[in-house]
């Protein structure tokens, strides 16, 4: 494609303006996620550390919303659902450390710490080895640094309405989580495994602690995965990172 | 546990699995069933979230102004309307109900 100039975008060029816009898109989900967190029973500082340190925001929406609803007795169920959804962001580094690895141990933490579903799905996207490393430090960078000042953002806002409930926080929070699902819905496999996870976390709640259910829904991915019942042969059900 | 604990805790082990994904090498992933079944723990994860905040209130299943809601969620996500938009809307949907019903 050519620009305004008559002259082509460089892949890097394109892997930058792609990066930039992938991280604004993401970086706007921190408002839900710092209301959700102040909502849950966090404070303001609280929030902030969890997008500052986890910085991965499907493992921070599960903390919260595990604590949402046992609050801090069910602090081992939330710390559980946190490491089972980030489980997926180790194997993004294996990945990743190929392409953005290996300059030394400072620049192999900050590419670590800047590991999560948008920077890597952006790098991966790329054609070439430098386009690749440039979405990967863009995306990160861009999404880690919007993440946090609207996680901020948020929490002020939540901290602000006070009865969150009455706002319907509650309700957002089951569609924040919809929302980072849908993605993946995609194969008959993955539709499967979320109907039966649901229905299971529904079936356990009137009979275990808060938060297991969540955690016991992983079974179900277990099962489907060591099966690969309903899969394709062949095929990884990898949602946008494929 | 402390609050403080927790959040300290489970942001501690959320690097670590990052930082280890750079430190093992790469054997484990390429069987295809480790890789299948991380990928379908997400979904499991999500979808059982979405479950319990959707249905439960503490270990009590009830029906409220939230299924509403999540059900104008899956409508726009379907119309392919931006995330932000989508968690505003249910927000105010679940908010109108329980001001002008008096649904929980």
């Amino acid at each position: 494609m050519t620009g305004r100039s008559g002259r082509a975008s460089t892949p890097v060029q394109v892997a930058t303006r792609q990066g930039i816009a992938v991280g604004i898109a993401t970086a706007a989900y921190g408002v839900s996620f710092g209301a959700l967190a102040v909502a849950a029973g966090l404070d303001i500082w609280q929030t902030c550390v969890l997008s500052l340190l986890m910085f991965t925001g499907g493992s921070q929406f599960a903390l919260v919303g595990v604590l949402a609803t046992g609050g801090v007795s069910a602090g081992p169920a939330a710390i559980t659902s946190a490491i089972l959804l980030g489980s997926r962001n180790a194997a993004y580094g294996m990945r990743m450390k190929p392409i953005v690895g290996g300059n030394g141990w400072m620049r192999d933490i900050a590419a670590a710490w800047l590991t999560i579903d948008e920077s890597t799905a952006v790098a991966l996207a790329q054609k070439d080895l430098a386009a690749r490393r440039r979405g990967f430090w863009v995306t990160g960078l861009v999404v880690f640094i919007g993440w946090n000042l609207t996680t901020v953002l948020g929490a002020l806002i939540g901290d602000l309405l006070g009865d969150t409930r009455a706002y319907g926080l509650d309700a957002a929070a089951a569609a924040a989580f919809l929302g980072l699902l849908w993605p993946r819905l995609r194969s008959r496999q993955t539709i499967a495994v979320a109907s039966a996870a649901a229905v299971l976390a529904a079936a356990l709640t009137p009979v275990v602690a808060p938060g297991v259910p969540v955690i016991a829904a992983a079974l179900v991915a277990v099962v489907f995965g060591a099966t690969n019942w309903l899969g394709v042969r062949g095929a990884s059900p990898r949602g946008n990172t494929s | 546990m402390t609050m403080w604990q927790i959040i300290l805790l489970a942001s501690i082990a959320c690097a670590a699995i990052k930082l280890a994904g750079y430190a093992v090498p790469p054997h484990w992933l390429e069987k295809p069933t480790a890789a299948r079944t991380a990928d379908l723990l997400t979904v499991a994860l999500l979808a059982a979230l979405i479950a319990v905040q959707t249905l439960g209130a503490g270990q009590q299943l009830v029906l409220d102004a939230r299924v509403p809601a999540l059900v104008v969620a899956a409508g726009l996500y379907w119309l392919r309307v931006p995330f932000l938009v989508v968690v505003i809307a249910a927000a105010l949907v679940a908010a109108a109900l329980r001001a002008t019903t008096g649904m929980g």
